[in-house]
């Protein structure tokens, strides 16, 4: 459906379209009662209570005091809505003041302040630098005469880079009609179609794209102004309806912002989808009990019951009588489903999520940032992740790229001090003149699509597509080479206080294909012309002029490579002006053919990237966070896999998978490269690396494979069963060039196999990944807090902290304290096993003169906390004082309580306790009922604890025992979380028949690889382009 | 609360301790208990021994019922036992099997009789029981509430009207041997949950009659039979005190019991039993809690030795990380 947005014509779009407001909120005052309360008892647990208590309320069939069921229901339910109210109350601050900021538009030429919330489509909005872009606007008119302006889209993308955005040709125009798809979710794509009214251009169409448009929570930088025309907003007619037809969670948030966020679903935990699986499974086993029951109940009251006179039954009974019995033995099963498993189950949970909280050690100490558990209601599946997909920028590295070390005609810097810029022979060379290093230094600072941003205090910063670039020219101007400002193509250089002025003639852009980018400058002091290029050392090194000497540098890549460091060519050519004339034509020519673009520019560049003259070498280092490489090692060796799902190139990708022991290097690891353009060629590309997997399977090699953007969606359209079969066998993914909603893609596949996933991320586009995962994690960083706020957990900013042992943290601490939990929910299993136990002891020691009714039911009772404390004493791991006094007080708690009520002359319990106490066999039965109880439970235990250990058992022992396992725990003795892998009685969603890779837990010293990752780091790369899959050793870049 | 973040608790970092399943420990738990579970067992089998019990189970006898039919002998022990005329006077004579020391506890057993039914455990008003000034309270005690004019009867419910009403004279060598009905009941009941001024009022005043009667002028807490009647029976098969002998009662000393049997258990084929018994620090005989500890005892010691057997043929060292299944690889080669 199309969408028709008259500028500045408010009465069309008014009716049609909807307003600017922003709404997150999932209740209304009106409706919160009845809405909520549909909620909660969308779950069967509690229409289950709810059944029980309304059952309750009948006296005749009741056993107990409904008073029993109806106050933790009430509480229950009352506290899970005041906490969503809160919650609501909070969303609806938030919405407003998003709401109520105010904005200027233009009317009728004249600028107005209106808020947010009141922009129509077809509004002009004007924004000044550094707004935040209220909706999706198309652009229309900057301060910049040649109609660009720039915008930081991270909050979309993640991408930190500023972007250029024009006004679309020829349009000057106030009044027209815009014609634009209904929205959708394509955050790279805007097929829309402009046409001017009269007077201007009459009828004639211009085409707009995404380069036109400025989408919603973009920020506007260094641009004085920018305006443009609403033509999607923030709630709009059609979306509010669709989504709220889906009727998750009714955000109308229709911009494209917004629905590439996705609808976030209710998070359900691995204990909560078994409770609810359990509860079903019970309930249909009592409706069969209380069936069997209730007939040879009424059936027994009919021959037998009538008989006792002392009883007397009625004659006739009422309509409902033939219903009694088996309501009554309903009402008696309920407590097969105990409503204290899910208080109890609450409590425990915001306990974890508090500890989460409160735990020091998951300070920011930068920032000072806590961590905060949002959703309180998932932290025992911490313990049970599987798949751990996590983000790259800012996740994984700290998103700095700092200039290292440089290689300048054949001369190393930065070998002593390990760091060029505080280099003595460097800035010497740089202060006398060298002419090479001056070369070098210019290269570093024009070579590249850098936007230098001038703030008020005179200080400049870069803006960069890539962070090798923002790197290379930062160190560029340390070194004196300032780049200080870019006015369309004119670049103004400062060297040594002497300014040096270049025109851009043309960029022949960067390409995963090409692997380099070039610019050709014009000198406009001497009118020279030159090709500056960068890149990837196989790409650069062969483009040499003949007779160049390449050795040094390729052995310094080799070195650099090495350290981990990323390595980049420097090179250069001077061109003649009728070449660089012949060629520009070409080079125009290619850029406006209609098919096979790319292919055909990239052709023309190479005629001019020929006998280059390398410069030299630039290295940068990436740095990872902190601890980053051993926390994924160890959780490696813990059976968890990693996927990494970045919007960055694969290059840069694969090199940071390597820096952080995400993919182990050459003899044990093997990097396995889906690519493709078509859908064959992905097909073949596929179906080789699984055939690789699967034979690689059973050796002790480490296989990952490396797919990107394009070659998944073809992958995930076409090849669904192959991929899922691949994903499962390989324990390490490296997915790059993916959009948000390809990464929320790959979680919900792996969901659906049944894993736990965690999604950790700190971007706008890991919003939905996070959201769609199991669990997710956000982290609030520099990409601002849109992840934290969708997130479940959401980390203080982690440069510093080590983020990843964070989660092993959290983990840890969840499987150390979750025994509370695994016992409530054992309880009732083990209670049955020796509920009969305690029955029979009871009746037979107290028959016939003892077997009076309240000291009989006093017996049984005490029976059961008896032994119950002595069972959570056996399953709970680790004692502290809380434990015992959890466990021992509630055994005594039980006596006192129950000593007081006997106190009481009215309970109808008044003196049973006491009675009791005083009589040895009362003692007697406790111990006996004790040790019969828990004998079989010990020795069974036992034997499965030494005999057929679970994987926590034996890690129990071996902590216990200090055994050499804690050598994995190299980190912090907490980062044991690989422990937790899966608690066993829990792990109902355990994949069968899943051989892991083999890893050796012992044989090697991780604290070996930290950002260097050893000598060997040589890669068996499967080419899609080779079909006999020639084995080629790769030098990294 | 900024103590609060930083306490050992917030921080998870409590002193723990972390028992593991050891052999050893194990092993000692097992030879423990088995161990100290035998004589426990041993003691409690022999003070079960030493108790003397005498029990005689009258309910067949003492009616007349003279028919091959089943069915005819079921109607006519009804219209026996129905039958308000008749003298149900019963004979039996018993013979004391062991010297018996006083106290002897004289008790009335009933069998199949379902005191814990629960239209029948419900059926009483406790305050009523307990204030006369609460006698029209009868809420729970339908059918047995009212008399059809209104009026409420006190004891009300269903345990009350059903009270329990053979009644034994016992006699030695044709001298009366005196059971002490006073103390039978329990001392709370006395005191607190029947009152010393309330007096049965209405009571098997309707056509229906259900078990004995109480005598109008004496308080309801100094009948005992009532008090202990209304302690009600977890399991149908049940004894309560009858009353108590106060003197020794020799080996093989004939005892002649003089038996009203007015109590209808035949409706229901329950049985009626008369069981003199004495006591001892387990209470009345009971084989079950001797015969279990000897028998847990002797299964723990058996385990113990399973355990140890297995543990020398095929020892398994703890804690070996070569046991985690993702440390397990058929193909691996170091």
């Amino acid at each position: 459906m199309k969408r028709y947005v008259y500028i500045n014509d408010e009465n069309l779009a008014k009716d049609i379209y909807c307003d600017n407001r922003i709404s997150n909120r999932k209740y209304t005052i009106w409706n919160f009662l009845p809405k909520n309360l549909w909620e909660q008892f969308s779950r069967f647990m509690n229409q289950y209570f709810l059944l029980i208590a309304c059952l309750q309320l009948w006296s005749l069939i009741t056993p107990v005091n409904p008073a029993s069921t109806w106050g933790p229901l009430i509480f229950i339910f009352a506290v899970s809505a005041s906490k969503e109210a809160w919650d609501d109350y909070n969303r609806y601050l938030l919405d407003k003041k998003a709401n109520e900021k105010e904005v200027w538009i233009v009317r009728q030429g004249i600028r107005k302040l209106i808020q947010a919330q009141d922009i129509c489509i077809g509004n002009i909005v004007w924004l000044r630098e550094n707004d935040e872009v209220p909706c999706d606007l198309v652009l229309l008119g900057t301060a910049d005469p040649q109609g660009f302006c720039y915008v930081e889209t991270a909050a979309l993308d993640g991408e930190t880079d500023l972007k250029t955005r024009s006004i679309p040709s020829a349009c000057m125009g106030i009044d027209g009609v815009i014609e634009c798809p209904s929205p959708d979710k394509d955050i790279r794509r805007f097929d829309a179609n402009m046409r001017l009214f009269p007077p201007f251009l009459d009828n004639d169409v211009f085409p707009l794209t995404i380069k036109n448009t400025l989408l919603q929570s973009c920020y506007l930088r260094n641009t004085e102004w920018a305006c443009g025309v609403a033509v999607y907003t923030v709630e709009d007619f059609y979306h509010v309806c669709v989504e709220m037809i889906r009727g998750i969670c009714g955000i109308g948030n229709q911009t494209k912002l917004g629905m590439c966020r996705g609808i976030p679903e209710p998070k359900l935990t691995a204990v909560d989808a078994m409770i609810d699986k359990l509860t079903g499974a019970i309930f249909v086993f009592q409706i069969v009990v209380v069936i069997v029951l209730g007939i040879a109940g009424n059936v027994w009251k009919d021959t037998e019951g009538r008989k006792l006179w002392y009883v007397r039954y009625p004659k006739e009974g009422p309509w409902y009588e033939l219903l009694v019995i088996p309501l009554r033995f309903e009402l008696l099963c309920s407590i097969m489903i105990p409503i204290s498993i899910k208080v109890s189950l609450d409590l425990v949970k915001s306990l974890y999520a508090k500890f989460i909280d409160w735990d020091d050690q998951m300070v920011d100490p930068e920032t000072g940032i806590r961590s905060n558990a949002t959703n309180t209601a998932i932290s025992e599946d911490l313990g049970q992740v599987e798949y751990i997909l996590t983000d790259k920028t800012g996740t994984l590295t700290e998103n700095k790229m700092i200039f290292k070390r440089c290689c300048i005609s054949g001369r190393f810097y930065g070998n002593e001090s390990g760091d060029a810029l505080t280099d003595a022979q460097l800035l010497n060379d740089v202060s006398t003149g060298s002419a090479d290093v001056i070369k070098f230094l210019k290269v570093m600072a024009i070579c590249n699509t850098v936007i230098p941003v001038r703030s008020k205090s005179g200080t400049i910063s870069y803006k960069a597509l890539s962070q090798d670039e923002e790197a290379l020219v930062c160190a560029a101007s340390r070194l004196r080479m300032i780049f200080e400002n870019k006015n369309g193509n004119i670049l103004d250089i400062k060297f040594n206080a002497s300014p040096l002025r270049y025109e851009v003639l043309d960029t022949l852009e960067f390409t995963s294909d090409r692997k380099r980018m070039s610019v050709v400058v014009r000198d406009c002091q001497s009118g020279e012309i030159f090709l500056l290029s960068k890149g990837a050392d196989e790409t650069i090194l062969p483009l040499t002029y003949t007779g160049q000497q390449v050795r040094t540098f390729a052995e310094a890549v080799e070195q650099y490579a090495q350290m981990g460091l990323r390595t980049l060519c420097l090179a250069w050519r001077k061109l003649d002006e009728g070449e660089y004339q012949e060629w520009a034509s070409m080079f125009k020519e290619a850029n406006s053919t209609l098919v096979d673009r790319e292919w055909r520019v990239a052709e023309v560049c190479q005629r001019l990237e020929h006998d280059l003259e390398i410069l030299g070498v630039a290295a940068i280092e990436d740095r990872l966070q902190e601890g980053v490489p051993e926390t994924i090692e160890t959780l490696r060796k813990a059976g968890i896999n990693f996927w990494m799902l970045t919007g960055d190139k694969m290059n840069t990708a694969i090199q940071i998978a390597l820096s952080c022991n995400f993919v182990s290097p050459e003899p044990k690891g093997q990097l396995l490269i889906i690519d493709g353009k078509t859908e064959d060629e992905v097909c073949r590309s596929l179906e080789r690396v699984l055939l690789t997997t699967r034979i690689t399977e059973s050796e002790p090699k480490d296989v990952a494979f490396v797919v990107d953007g394009w070659a998944l969606e073809i992958a995930l359209k076409h090849y669904r069963k192959a991929f899922t079969e691949l994903a499962i066998l390989s324990r390490t993914a490296i997915c790059c060039r993916v959009t948000p909603s390809q990464k929320a893609q790959l979680v919900e596949l792996l969901k659906l196999c049944d894993y736990r996933t965690l999604a950790i991320g700190d971007g706008g586009n890991d919003v939905r990944m996070i959201q769609q995962a199991d669990i997710g994690v956000g982290i609030s960083g520099r990409e601002g807090l849109q992840a934290a706020r969708a997130a479940d957990y959401s980390i203080g900013s982690v440069s510093g902290t080590s983020l990843f042992n964070s989660v092993s943290l959290m983990a840890y601490n969840v499987f150390y304290t979750s025994v509370p939990v695994l016992v409530s929910v054992l309880d009732k299993d083990l209670s049955e096993r020796t509920a009969i136990v305690v029955f029979v002891i009871t009746i037979h020691s107290y028959a016939f003169e003892k077997s009076e009714m309240e000291e009989v039911a006093m017996v049984a009772l005490s029976g059961c906390i008896w032994l119950q404390a002595f069972v959570v004493a056996l399953e709970t791991n680790s004692f502290t004082i809380l434990q015992h006094l959890a466990i021992w007080g509630n055994l005594l708690g039980f006596y006192v309580i129950n000593w007081i009520v006997s106190a009481i002359p009215a309970s109808g319990m008044y003196t049973i306790m006491f009675r009791l106490c005083k009589q040895p066999s009362y003692w007697v039965t406790m111990i006996l009922i004790v040790a019969t109880g828990m004998g079989p439970v010990l020795a069974l235990k036992y034997l499965r604890y030494t005999y057929r250990s679970s994987k926590i058992n034996i890690l129990q022992q071996a902590e216990r025992l200090g055994g050499p396992i804690l050598s994995l725990g190299i980190i912090e003795p907490q980062s044991r979380s690989p422990l937790d892998k899966d608690l066993a009685p829990l792990s109902i969603t355990q994949p069968k028949n899943r051989t892991s890779v083999y890893e050796p837990l012992l044989s090697e010293s991780p604290s070996a690889t930290r950002r260097s990752i050893g000598p060997a780091q040589r890669f068996d790369y499967f080419q899609s382009q080779s079909p006999l899959a020639s084995t080629y050793t790769r030098k990294d870049n | 609360m900024e103590l609060l973040n930083h306490s050992r608790f917030t921080q998870q970092e409590l002193p723990a301790c972390k028992p593991i399943l050891t052999p050893a420990l194990v092993m000692a738990t097992f030879i423990v208990i088995g161990i100290t579970f035998i004589p426990i067992g041993l003691s409690h089998l022999s003070a079960s021994e030493n108790v003397v019990e005498l029990v005689d189970q009258y309910d067949e006898v003492c009616i007349p019922a003279d028919s091959p039919d089943p069915d005819v002998v079921y109607s006519k022990r009804i219209g026996y036992i129905q039958d308000e005329t008749t003298d149900k006077t019963c004979i039996r004579t018993l013979i004391v099997p062991k010297k018996m020391k006083q106290p002897i506890f004289v008790y009335y057993q009933l069998d199949q009789f379902y005191q814990n039914h629960r239209r029948y455990v419900k059926s009483r008003n406790d305050e009523q029981y307990r204030d006369p000034s609460a006698s029209a309270k009868t809420t729970n005690c339908e059918p047995e509430a009212q008399l059809s004019e209104g009026q409420p009867i006190v004891p009300c419910g269903l345990i009350a009207w059903s009270l329990f009403n053979d009644t034994y004279t016992l006699s030695r060598n044709d001298v009366a041997l005196p059971i002490n009905k006073k103390g039978i009941a329990w001392e709370s009941d006395r005191t607190h949950k029947f009152g010393d001024n309330v007096y049965s009022k209405n009571f098997q005043n309707r056509s229906l009659i259900g078990g004995g009667k109480l005598i109008d002028n004496i308080p309801l807490n100094q009948q005992e039979d009532l008090l202990v009647w209304m302690r009600t029976a977890a399991l149908p098969n049940f004894r309560k005190l009858y009353g108590r002998i106060e003197t020794d009662l020799e080996v093989n000393e004939i005892i002649k019991v003089v038996i009203q049997n007015n109590y209808n258990t035949y409706s229901f084929n329950g049985k009626k039993k008369l069981v003199i018994s004495t006591t001892t620090w387990i209470g009345g005989k009971n084989d079950f809690l001797g015969m279990v500890y000897i028998i847990v005892g002797g299964v723990c010691l058996l385990i113990a030795l399973v355990f140890i057997t297995v543990y020398l043929i095929k020892p398994r060292p703890l804690g070996d990380p070569s046991y985690l299944s993702w440390n397990k690889n058929p193909a691996s080669v170091q």
